[in-house]
């Protein structure tokens, strides 16, 4: 499958892209001009709607359908939050974007404050990328200066005020309610829903949150239309995805492909992955950032049924959790032979028992507990009853917390037993071998666990 | 370490950043300022203590507890003071997919101190802590805003050599 459509990384690599004078040369802001000048707000929104662009957070829900959610109360502010909270193990392309394009975002956010009403709009980034906070308020100083943001923006009286909010270090505050909580001053702990943010949001007001990746799709819809973006890509995935791919691959990083590309060839081609380092061969893949379901090599270059699978919402999600997994965040793992299943799946489990914020107890117990449990057979201590206890504990936890968190704990474990039970059971019976590569902790994990 | 016992007062150049913080939200809603004035804080603390915490409450007129119960959720506060160097090593999959394990236990035996710890001389500090969106250039870490990726251990050695060379 050619690939040579770039949406949102065809400037990137060129010399000063992140200042408004060299992006404006690259065609930057032109967006804009359209959209606030020829259109109205509403046909903004339907253009978002006629691409079929789907959330690129993770949870795939349409834009436009989320943009039309939004209740519009007289007299009440409207917001829009960009969430740029990326945290999800194996996903690092919002940083890529924002580091490499700042401008393209922050057109976005005008475009689509625009179609919404809203005069003041948030970008909430993860603390940790304080440097790219800066690169961002930078950016939207130069546009400030140029014109695309204050009062009465190209003359068109429509205002707006965008704020780069930094966030304090925890993975929760990528849920929409907890970002908003956060935004608001307050512990990251996700609000019970309904309502829903497009009803009561941030302030209480009708707020749209949306991904980074999401809202840096908008300038190059605006411009191009609805239509030419669900053109591309296959059926319900439209367009192309940011896939940030890690682990055991010749070529890590960060690739824009459209929606549609067959898995093997972007794992095995030169144009993309490379393959897997010499001398090794693929093992597992975990395609969507680490609360996906783990899919062995097989599964994750064909479906259960001998299709070649493909990178789009439908055909990863080929046999539910059975025999698929989820796009995802785009967050690729690939792992080869010398990857311990058992030990990733604990790594896991341990990320998720520290970031659950810890309100509902299936999450903050049956995080713990798994984390515990898988802690034990890593380390030597496991016994036979433990792998069905681990996949009793997940089943409790999904499902039934106030976010998806707990859900996100709880898949990693499943499938891993589900794909990999044979490694668990190894381990269980072997003991003395069972930590092959050494154990290597902090005294303050062994206190955790101990 | 010694606790904090000095007067706890922002800079004249930091409270006019408080003041520009505090305007970017509707009227009412200033405790949204809260996270960006508690970067700030350690910033200029280093770390938060109570007396810093209850300093930002005032700014914001707010109860100090709210403070507290922001500041111990997020992992990017220091409640104890660290090192003029807090080294913040991600210890999530994907970089220890890329061997993190075995260069994080060379930085631990570098430094001669464990996770949580700080170096005699005051100079760093070690902290896990969890993915940093750096996956594709683990294994990583950061040191304030920047990050140091693709370590291994020569790498951490030249890193370590340059704080002390730097101190």
């Amino acid at each position: 499958m050619a690939n040579n459509i770039k949406i949102l990384t065809k400037d990137i690599g060129t010399d000063g892209l992140e200042s408004i004078s060299v992006y404006k040369k690259l065609g930057g802001y032109l967006g804009v001009e359209k959209a606030l000048k020829k259109m109205s707000p509403d046909e903004v929104v339907e253009e978002v709607k006629k691409a079929g662009v789907r959330g690129r957070g993770g949870a795939g829900f349409p834009m436009g359908m989320k943009w039309g959610f939004l209740a519009k109360p007289e007299g009440v502010p409207r917001y829009l939050v960009c969430n740029a909270d990326e945290s999800e193990p194996g996903t690092f392309k919002d940083h890529y974007l924002m580091m490499k394009n700042p401008h393209l975002l922050i057109e976005g956010m005008i475009i689509s404050s625009f179609a919404l009403g809203a005069n003041k709009s948030f970008i909430y980034v993860r603390g940790e990328l304080m440097y790219v906070i800066h690169i961002l308020e930078k950016a939207i100083e130069e546009a400030k200066q140029a014109g695309y943001l204050g009062k009465n923006i190209l003359g068109t009286g429509f205002d707006l005020e965008l704020i780069v909010q930094p966030g304090g270090g925890a993975y929760i505050c990528g849920e929409e309610t907890a970002l908003l909580e956060s935004l608001e001053g307050k512990r990251g702990n996700p609000r019970n829903k309904p309502p829903f943010p497009a009803v009561k949001g941030l302030y209480q007001c009708p707020t749209v949150v949306n991904n980074v990746e999401s809202i840096a799709n908008t300038p190059w819809i605006i411009q191009n239309g609805g239509e030419a973006y669900s053109g591309i890509g296959i059926g319900r995935s439209t367009g192309t995805k940011l896939i940030s791919a890690s682990g055991h691959v010749k070529n890590p990083g960060v690739y824009e492909l459209e929606l549609g590309l067959p898995v093997e060839e972007f794992i095995y081609s030169d144009e993309y992955l490379g393959g897997i380092r010499d001398g090794h061969h693929l093992k597992a893949v975990v395609a969507g950032g680490s609360s996906v379901p783990i899919l062995p090599a097989e599964l994750i270059l064909k479906t259960a049924e001998g299709e070649p699978r493909l990178m789009t919402y439908e055909s990863l999600s080929e046999g539910g959790f059975v025999s698929g997994t989820m796009l995802g965040s785009g967050g690729f793992i690939a792992m080869d032979e010398t990857t311990c299943i058992v030990r990733n799946t604990w790594n896991f489990t341990r990320f998720y028992r520290h970031e659950s914020c810890g309100q509902c107890s299936p999450c903050r117990e049956g995080t713990g507990w798994m984390e515990k449990v898988l802690y034990r057979i890593e380390h030597g201590n496991g016994n036979e009853r433990d792998i069905d206890l681990l996949v009793d504990v997940a089943k409790r936890i999904e499902g039934n917390t106030i976010c998806p968190l707990g859900d996100a704990a709880a898949w990693p474990v499943g499938s891993a037993i589900r794909h990999f039970r044979d490694e668990f059971e190894w381990h269980i019976k072997h003991p003395a071998q069972a930590t092959a590569k050494g154990s290597i902790y902090s005294k303050s994990l062994m206190d955790v666990v101990a | 370490m010694p606790e904090l016992t000095e007067n706890i007062v922002f800079s004249k150049e930091r409270l006019e950043k408080v003041e520009e913080i505090i305007a970017r939200y509707p009227e009412g809603k200033q405790k949204s300022a809260l996270l960006p004035i508690l970067h700030l804080a350690q910033e200029q603390f280093s770390w938060l203590s109570s007396q810093t915490m209850d300093y930002v409450a005032g700014l914001l007129s707010i109860q100090p507890v709210e403070v507290y119960e922001v500041a111990t959720f997020y992992t990017m506060f220091h409640l104890q003071p660290v090192g003029k160097h807090v080294i913040e090593y991600c210890r999530t999959g994907p970089c220890c997919v890329m061997g993190g394990e075995e260069v994080y236990a060379h930085l631990r035996e570098k430094l001669n101190i464990e996770t949580g710890q700080t170096t005699e001389d005051g100079l760093i500090t070690l902290k896990e802590v969890e993915c940093l969106a750096a996956c594709g250039w683990g294994p990583c870490f950061q040191i304030r805003e920047k990050y140091f990726m693709h370590l291994d251990n020569q790498k951490v050695d030249e890193i370590i050599e340059d704080l002390r060379k730097t101190n």
